[in-house]
């Protein structure tokens, strides 16, 4: 700081570096760091390139790969190109680099170290405190973490002893059930063989009834004519019941009187229609349709190809998924009228009671069952949030379940951390996934300073979105900025505490004391 | 940048459409075949060998350099006027119109840079049959056939060319409706898709054909994406030219793109000639050949045998509107053509240096911080570049001379912050302009009417960018000078010098317009945009370039590119080919595509580094740029839905790759920009199909995947996939080529095998030449403006070399206006190296000089001597006796100097 104000005269060639003072001795023969060959002194700087490696020319731009050092003293020091000297244009805040352009060039080193020490002065109370709250997170976290791996594994045992329940449960329910179906099947044989009874009474009472009407003349004999006016029974279709066709299904009869009318019943009781009974049993009522049972599924429209469609000029491509397409009419087939309504008899006594003693069990099994499914989906979500790489300290482990906005000009971003990031636009429109959480992609030494979100809503004619979140550190834990850098590629910049790193020493000055 | 394709709806975009999801291609549907366009089928359903048209002998007149005729239609008695004019420089003018037409032709002002200056002619002999006339020079004869009309220019015995020899003369007279003999689809009206083209004038169309004897190679009439040699278009469609946007064209075909210049080259191994039909309407060129299916074989068979039938190439022009004006360059050199057709039309404009440097373009920077990311970027990475780009999202709402208010707000700041850094901007400026009564321009343009008419007379409206857009007549002088001074500083906000213009979509194209352009029924004046639009493209740059010239007081030179062009945009700056794609045959085509521009004057071309559609393969990308570097035009630019690809982006062994072919451009720049002078000066094309050089080497005719630049370097780009070698010819028997990089040396005439890795760029220089380079590359060109010179002189087979060196301010007009330049030759002769000047009367002080030598193919002198001013000095040097390079080591000498290097 005493030199300021007069140029420090330096005993070594332009663009040389402290550390390489040693080799650029003056007057006396110049090796090319790279060894390569050997020169005169009056060589180096003489704005003609002889080592390959650029080091005769430290300060002149006539080495391709050259570079040059300046000193920069109040601030730090720096090597540029040495196609950055003298091509007008300032590089080194202490001027260095400009001394034959006629570039009009100001030191600014001095300001450039105060700006400097203000930023870090500033980042390092910033990095200090954020690295207290990172403790504090920490902290917590590893808290939380033992918290949720000891009511696991209290969970876990839980759940064993619970498993060990729904095992015994499960017995006591298949035992109660074994005597409940049988109770259960003698009671339906019994009721089917009483149905059966009562579908014979009836169709005895039907044939009856059927002589009856047959025997129009009442002389207690069904003929051959009589049966000829039912032209239902006709049997080759073509209308008419001939009087041939008519004695074959009176059995080559005349006539049948009652009894014998029990033999020819079978042939006719199938198609024979009362007289009486105008509205036969089985016709088909009026078709419904039905609206509600399959809604018209508007979902299968994905939006993307409506977006699509809209733009495009295609005539040969008129697939319009229109709304006018309707779901095919779904006919409820009426229940067919059974003859026999009735319903079955209740269980007696004893059959109810095994039934109810078998409900209870299966109760008592599904209520354990469900219990310890519910108990998994627990142990399940802990472990998935275990399992989440939260970090070397599980400094990140806040963020788990946390979500923060930034709202700009037209949207609203949205950022899950561990979940996913999303946008909404400010004055309605529906929410577009910006990806879903991939991994931590930093770089290599420290893979924790950026976050992938992937697989987000798919981009016209491009991939899927998807969003990098760049991680700073600070005191708060804020979305800072977003931004598109190339379409659908998203950027987000978020302050935390988590990736503050201890602060290195205490020493905020920037400069290489050596250098001065 | 970009092209929209849905020509029906007001909708937002085009380029959204689902079927280029399946596959990527143009949709041929939406641009009409010659069977679409009524005037087309109308005239290639005429057979050759019946023309009605017979020659009036008896009205010949002659004044001392313009010969009139008339000519009748024997079928409808209409009267034609034939007009032949002698041009000075070995030129015949042939102009065809009614007699007395109903209404006045189109005829195309403003693409001739005067009234070009006549020669006398001479009637030779005139019988019933016809006149023989003296074309002067070299026994020279144009024969005047009466019975059918017919003309013939003859040198000595030999045919040359010949005009309506197959009788496809026809022009289609101007007549009243209700005298039109029988109602044919199409004469006074026409349907394409949804759009249907009123004809108040009815038929107007125009054709004529050219035979060219002993020709089997025509080339130019650009812009398709097409090879350099002109295919036959027998059993095909004819090439067509009708400035298009194409959304995404296809390769390999003679559909129309966004430029055209009428223009055809004829040549063998004894003549080169060139055809310059002077046309704006939608033309149809028509090519086919007698030997175009015949095998080498059976060539070589027809040779031997004494061939039959001497090959022939047959040219049929076919245009909507006009009259026929046609310029028939009689060559005999290459050379010759390119001077010819600069006399007509001008020549390249000389560009600001920095404009040859590299441009990182890309739809779109998104903001002020985006552009100084990407600025840094370049620093950080240690690539120069002179250029970065902003596409339409830069201004506020697409309305074009303003700024995005949020993603822009200061703007002169952000130039500022590139003119530290001696770097320079690129704005879009397009021609359609928004219909919104909060716009200045809109309101100007409305209030002093400049708007092009729809054909009820009321503003033409069409869709494009910004919504609804109005069309500025640019075809109107008054409206191209107040266009003009719409880019003073005071009336372009935001500028500054260091900010230049972009003129793309100005075909016109129209999103809702038939086949994305204008409607041909629109007015602009008295004439329909029929007539006027493929020149339309040319006025929109024109009127950019002039404006630019102004905001300056005339000082400085304009730098503008163009998507649209036509015969003359050479003169306003540069072109592009417009919206390709990221595919390697893609960047195959770019050099067909550039060689045929430059054929006719456009030398100032390149296509789209990376390709604009789709995403490149790192490897596509990387020999894109080893390509893009050796073309005129070095910009890279990306769809707005291409992933990022700056040059760093791509891992560090490739951005080491995309470093060094950046740097092997700007080293080259100063024989780039005294390539542009020379194209400025001479017409001379910059980048070159080997046989302009080599005209009479059979084995150049038809290659198209190398090229040369200047005469002194040929390129052999790298443009296959994975490739591990390429055969490069070395033209020139008993002539040698240097590698470049290496500096061995190999022999011409003969197919070299290059083996190549991804870092090589094959580039030989030519032994006999000498170019000077700037070794030290920097950030920009504008930092390299004082650095010394290094000279790369390559010896012939007989120890000779020569070069020239020119050297100027870089961006003013002052080598124009006061001679402020440098031009010197430089010759390696007997040993010694020379300089001296070739414009003593021109003053330029440099402050460069020649800090190197590098002598290729030379042996070792004892003793390197410096003579200049009198003194001679002792020069450093060093020999690598394996490849033959002697080094001479700082000279020394200021690069505007007098000198001779003495080897001894």
């Amino acid at each position: 700081m005493l030199h300021l104000g007069t140029p420090v005269e330096i005993q070594r060639p332009r663009g040389v570096p402290l550390t390489k003072k040693q080799f650029y001795v003056e007057n006396k023969p110049f090796t090319c760091l790279d060894g390569s060959r050997t020169i005169s002194f009056d060589r180096v700087n003489d704005d003609y390139c002889d080592c390959k490696d650029g080091s005769d020319e430290p300060g002149t731009a006539a080495c391709p790969n050259g570079s040059f050092h300046c000193t920069n003293a109040g601030y730090r020091p720096m090597f540029i190109p040495s196609s950055r000297i003298n091509d007008g244009i300032c590089d080194c805040c202490d001027t260095t680099d400009e001394y034959n352009s006629g570039a009009k060039c100001e030191n600014t080193c001095k300001e450039l170290g105060r700006k400097e020490r203000e930023v870090l002065q500033k980042m390092a109370e910033i990095t200090k405190e954020g690295f207290l709250l990172k403790q504090h997170l920490i902290e917590e976290a590893k808290k939380g973490q033992q918290e949720k791996q000891s009511k696991v594994t209290d969970m876990q045992g839980n759940k064993k002893q619970l498993d060990e329940k729904v095992e015994v449960l499960r017995t006591v329910k298949e035992t109660a059930e074994q005597p409940e179906k049988e109770a259960k099947e003698r009671h339906l044989k019994a009721w089917e063989e009483q149905k059966a009874a009562i579908r014979l009474e009836k169709d005895k009472a039907k044939m009856a009834e059927a002589f009856l009407e047959l025997d129009d003349n009442a002389d207690g004999f069904v003929s051959v004519s009589e049966l000829q006016s039912h032209a239902e029974l006709d049997a080759d279709a073509d209308g008419t019941l001939t009087e041939t066709e008519a004695q074959g299904l009176m059995g080559g009869a005349e006539q049948v009187d009652t009894s014998t009318f029990e033999s020819v019943w079978p042939n006719i009781k199938d198609k024979y229609h009362s007289e009486v009974m105008e509205t036969p049993p089985d016709e088909v009522k009026e078709p419904v349709v039905d609206n509600d049972s399959e809604p018209y599924p508007e979902d299968d429209i994905s939006e993307e190809e409506d977006e699509e469609d809209e733009d495009d000029y295609h005539e040969d491509d008129d697939k319009v998924s229109c709304g006018c397409v309707q779901a095919p009419p779904t006919i409820k087939t009426p229940e067919k009228n059974h003859e026999d309504e009735e319903a079955m008899p209740s269980y007696d006594a004893d059959t109810q009671a095994l039934i109810d003693a078998a409900q209870k069990a299966r109760d008592d099994f599904e209520e354990a069952e469900k219990a310890l499914r519910e108990m998994d989906d627990q142990i399940r979500n802990i472990e998935k949030e275990l399992s989440f790489d939260f970090g070397p300290d599980a400094e990140f482990t806040y963020l788990y379940s946390q979500c923060y906005e930034l709202t700009t000009g037209e949207y609203i971003y949205r950022l899950c951390p561990f979940n996913r990031v999303s946008q909404k636009p400010k004055y309605g429109g529906s929410e577009t996934n910006l990806g879903t959480w991939g991994s931590w992609s930093g770089p290599e030494n420290n893979k924790y300073l950026l976050m992938k979100y992937d697989h987000g809503t798919g981009c016209w004619q491009g991939p899927n979105r998807s969003t990098t979140v760049k991680l700073t550190c600070g005191k708060e834990t804020v979305v800072t900025s977003t931004s598109e850098p190339s379409r659908c590629e998203y950027l987000i910049e978020f302050t935390t505490p988590a990736v503050c790193q201890e602060p290195a020493n205490t020493d905020l000055s920037p400069h290489d004391h050596e250098e001065l | 940048r970009k092209s929209c394709a849905v020509p029906s709806s007001p909708c937002s975009c085009s380029w959204t459409s689902s079927s280029v999801l399946l596959t990527f291609a143009v949709d041929r549907g939406n641009f009409k075949t010659c069977d679409q366009s009524a005037f087309c089928k109308r005239q290639r359903a005429l057979k050759p060998g019946q023309s009605p048209y017979r020659a009036l002998l008896e009205t010949l007149e002659l004044s001392d350099s313009r010969l009139t005729l008339q000519l009748i239609n024997d079928n409808n008695k209409v009267h034609l006027l034939l007009e032949l004019y002698r041009l000075q420089g070995n030129m015949t003018r042939v102009k065809i119109n009614e007699l007395k037409p109903l209404r006045p032709r189109f005829e195309v002002p403003d693409v001739l840079i005067a009234e070009p200056p006549t020669e006398p002619l001479s009637v030779l002999s005139k019988d019933d049959n016809g006149v023989v006339l003296s074309l002067g020079a070299k026994n020279q004869r144009l024969i005047v056939s009466a019975r059918p009309f017919r003309l013939d220019i003859m040198q000595g015995p030999e045919v040359l060319l010949s005009l309506n020899s197959r009788g496809l003369l026809a022009f289609e007279h101007l007549r009243l409706h209700k005298d039109t003999d029988k109602e044919e689809d199409g004469l006074w009206e026409e349907t394409f898709k949804s759009h249907t083209d009123t004809k108040p004038n009815g038929p107007t169309s125009i054709s004529l054909d050219f035979s060219l004897p002993g020709v089997e190679h025509v080339y130019g009439i650009p812009e398709h994406a097409d090879d350099l040699k002109l295919k036959t278009t027998d059993g095909g469609d004819p090439y067509r030219l009708y400035n298009l946007d194409v959304f995404q064209y296809e390769l390999y075909n003679p559909m129309a793109l966004y430029g055209s210049i009428p223009v055809m080259l004829a040549h063998n191994t004894q003549r080169t000639m060139g055809i310059f039909w002077l046309n704006a309407a939608e033309t149809w060129v028509d090519i086919s050949s007698n030997t175009a299916g015949k095998t080498v074989f059976g060539k070589m068979l027809d040779f031997v045998q004494g061939s039959s039938e001497k090959p022939q190439t047959d040219v049929r022009w076919i245009s909507e509107s006009g009259i026929i004006d046609v310029f028939i360059m009689l060559g005999p050199k290459p050379s010759d053509v390119f001077s010819q057709y600069a006399s007509l039309t001008g020549t390249q404009s000389f560009p600001p240096l920095a404009s040859l440097g590299y441009h990182q373009c890309r739809w779109n920077y998104n903001d002020q911080e985006d552009v100084k990311s990407v600025d840094q970027g370049f620093d950080q990475h240690d690539i120069p570049y002179d250029f970065i780009w902003l596409d339409i999202e830069h201004a506020d709402g697409k309305r074009y001379f303003t700024w995005d208010p949020h993603k822009f707000p200061q703007p002169k700041e952000m130039l500022q912050g590139l003119m530290d850094k001696r770097r320079k901007m690129v704005a879009i400026v397009d021609p359609h302009i928004r219909v919104d009564s909060g716009y200045k321009i809109h309101n100007e343009i409305t209030s002093k009417d400049f708007y092009v008419k729809n054909k009820d007379g009321r503003n033409y409206e069409g869709w494009c960018w910004p919504g609804n857009s109005g069309y500025p007549d640019f075809t109107k002088p008054e409206m191209r000078a107040w266009w003009s001074s719409m880019f003073a500083y005071d009336q372009y906000e935001g500028s500054m010098e260091n900010l230049f213009t972009w003129n793309d979509m100005n075909e016109p194209s129209v999103f809702n317009g038939p086949e994305v352009t204008m409607h041909k029924d629109a007015l602009h004046g008295k004439w329909e945009h029929r007539d006027i639009h493929n020149i339309y493209g040319l006025y929109v740059q024109m009127a950019t370039a002039e404006g630019q010239t102004q905001r300056s007081g005339g000082v400085e030179r304009p730098f503008v590119l163009t998507r649209a062009f036509f015969a003359g945009s050479q003169r306003y700056g540069a072109v592009w080919t417009g919206d390709n794609a990221a595919e390697w045959d893609h960047l195959k085509i770019s050099i067909p595509m550039c060689l045929s521009l430059g054929l006719v004057g456009v030398s100032f071309c390149g296509a789209d580094v990376g390709g604009f559609f789709k995403n490149p393969s790192t490897e596509l990308l990387v020999r894109w740029y080893q390509t893009g570097a050796y073309q005129p035009f070095f910009r890279a630019h990306a769809h707005l839905d291409t992933t990022r690809r700056e040059p760093w982006l791509f891992g560090p062994e490739n951005t080491a790759l995309i470093r060094e072919v950046i740097r092997q451009r700007y080293a080259l720049l100063p024989y780039w920009y005294q390539l542009l002078y020379q194209a400025h000066k001479t017409g001379m094309p910059v980048m070159r199909p080997l046989w302009v050089d080599y005209p009479k080497d059979t084995a150049t005719f038809t290659i198209d995947d190398e090229f040369l630049i200047g005469s002194d370097l040929l390129v052999h780009p790298v443009t296959e996939e994975g490739s591990r070698g390429v055969t490069a010819y070395l033209p020139g028997a008993g002539e040698v080529w240097y590698d470049v990089h290496t500096f061995q040396k190999h022999n011409g005439a003969q197919n070299l095998y290059i083996p190549v890795t991804l870092s090589s760029i094959p580039v030989f220089q030519r032994g006999g030449s000498i170019i000077p380079r700037k070794d030290r590359v920097r950030r920009s060109s504008a930092c390299m403006e004082n650095d010394p010179y290094t000279l790369y002189v390559a010896l012939s087979p007989k120890k000779f070399a020569e070069g020239e060196l020119y050297i100027d301010d870089g961006h003013s007009l002052n080598y124009d206006t006061k001679k402020e330049f440098i031009h010197r030759s430089l010759t390696f002769a007997n040993n010694a190296l020379t300089s001296s000047n070739l414009c003593p009367d021109c003053n330029f002080l440099t402050s460069s000089w020649i800090e190197k030598v590098l002598i290729l193919g030379a042996s070792k002198p004892s003793k390197v001597l410096l003579k200049m001013d009198g003194k001679e000095t002792p020069v450093d040097f060093e020999f690598d006796t394996s490849m033959s390079v002697l080094t001479l080591r700082k000279p020394g000498m200021n690069a505007g100097a007098d000198w001779t290097l003495l080897l001894q």
